[in-house]
């Protein structure tokens, strides 16, 4: 068996891991990335890019906050990027629409934003209700089923696989290692080091970031630490190209910069099942044309399913281990909308082994811990 | 470029982008482009190159033409009829064809 040592070993090569990455290695340039092969279940390659905002923060003002701040960054981050690597992640924020089919889901929608907006400590998210007239000023192709919508400037979108590709481009030009097939089987913690069995060999570092999705779920406790994480399906039809008609993101129909729009509109609690099915599949193509009739006359050329890391109260969980000092977890399901955060504010937090950093205080899992008021 | 093996088929008149050709029932779409010496039905959508007929039997969807009004129709895979109408295309499709 081969050893390698790192100052840093990162688990796991999606969005959350290639960030962390792409953030540290300029400082660290020792770091290693193990990924999976390609077998792997991978959110980040199957998810919708938007970068959004309204509607976050539920339950927990701080999420609200950490994802403003990640969509004010996301410029900047986005020319950073392509300075670097020559990569155009097409992120584009023209604020972003969430679309009513009747009244009653209006109504509801409203309520919900409200509730949001009026918790203590939740900043000002931009939030503006059009009606179908004014929308239709704005989006031309709504149909007449369309009973409204909210807008927020904040939102946009992206192209998440060139982000991918981007912060992978860009880890690598800073002098750090991608090992793909190196599944972590077993990670041990003595005389401060972490020795990580793989099916790549074992590595060897000095402090070990888990960024492995689903599976912190069962990584994290090997190295002290709890990541209560579950898989929510999301299922995506793309179209064929065509030419543009939707200027604006909405929640889950969206046009991409070459043309294909891509329809995502499923939640499903269902395990480890990253089937595509017609049942669903089908719901959504009827929304998605109820809400822009002539999406009927394209032809659809792709589905997929794929599984959101989903933590237990739906924001962000980072943890800085206090029993293996020098292991980390991250885990959440906007990989793309707080790619920044990650890339720019947890790197340099984990860069210089602050354990103690705020992020880590207010995402930690131990607010899984306080009992509920009966 | 292509010529028919038999001329002894029932015309039938179409009109491609404008024009009135005469094509031979039972002849596709891309068959009859083909024989009126149309072999571009589209350009791809990244990098504007021209595309035809290639696999001619519905796989590689390189021949794609707005038939009747409807962008992205496979023309190997339609039928020509009496009074049809076949535009090829110089871009994108737009979601109102």
């Amino acid at each position: 068996m081969k050893t390698f040592e790192y100052d840093i070993a990162i688990v796991g090569g999606g969005l959350v891991g290639a960030a962390i990455g792409w953030g540290i290695a300029p400082s660290r340039p020792r770091i290693a990335i193990l990924d999976e092969g390609d077998l792997a279940l991978r959110a980040s390659r199957g998810n919708f890019a938007l970068v959004w905002v309204q509607g976050k923060g539920a339950g927990m003002p701080r999420y609200g906050m950490w994802t403003l701040r990640a969509a004010e960054s996301w410029e900047a981050f986005a020319e950073s990027l392509e300075r670097q690597t020559g990569i155009d992640v097409q992120y584009r924020q023209p604020g972003g629409f969430h679309i009513a089919l009747s009244r009653g889901e209006l109504d509801r929608r409203l309520a919900d934003l409200a509730q949001i907006q009026a918790q203590p400590g939740m900043p000002t998210i931009h939030l503006e209700t059009l009606d179908p007239a004014a929308l239709r000023t704005l989006l031309p192709e709504i149909g007449p089923e369309v009973a409204g919508a909210t807008y927020s400037k904040h939102d946009g979108h992206c192209n998440s696989l060139r982000l991918l590709r981007a912060l992978h481009t860009g880890f690598r030009l800073h002098g750090g290692t991608y090992l793909a097939d190196h599944r972590v089987d077993s990670i041990a913690h003595a005389h401060g080091e972490f020795r990580i069995a793989t099916n790549g060999g074992e590595i060897r570092a000095a402090s070990i970031v888990l960024a492995a999705g689903l599976d912190n779920a069962r990584l994290a406790p090997m190295v002290g630490m709890a990541m209560p994480v579950h898989p929510v399906r999301g299922q995506i039809l793309a179209t064929e190209k065509t030419g543009r008609f939707l200027d604006y993101p909405v929640s889950t129909v969206r046009q991409t910069d070459e043309g294909t729009v891509l329809i995502g509109d499923s939640r499903e609690e269902i395990g480890f099942d990253t089937r595509a099915t017609t049942d669903v599949l089908a719901a959504m193509a009827d929304r998605a044309q109820r809400m822009f009739p002539r999406l009927a006359r394209l032809n659809v050329v792709r589905s997929w399913a794929a599984l959101r890391v989903m933590p237990r109260d739906g924001s962000a969980l980072y943890e800085a281990s206090s029993d293996c000092p020098g292991a980390y977890a991250l885990a959440t399901h906007s990989g793309v909308t707080l790619a920044p955060n990650h890339a720019l504010v947890l790197a340099r937090h984990i860069a210089r082994a602050e354990r103690t950093a705020e992020p880590f205080q207010a995402f930690s899992a131990r607010r899984f811990d306080v009992p509920k008021a009966a | 470029m292509f010529r028919r093996l038999r001329d002894d088929g029932e015309i039938v008149t179409i009109r491609v982008d404008g024009r009135l050709v005469d094509a031979v029932a039972g002849d596709s779409v891309a068959a009859a482009l083909l024989a009126a010496g149309v072999a571009r039905t589209r350009v791809t959508d990244g990098r504007g190159e021209p595309r035809g007929p290639y696999c001619a039997i519905g796989a590689c969807f390189d021949c794609l033409a707005t038939i009747d009004g409807i962008g992205n129709r496979r023309a190997c895979t339609v039928e020509v009829a009496p009074g049809m109408s076949i535009e090829t295309q110089g871009a994108k499709r737009e979601i109102t064809r």
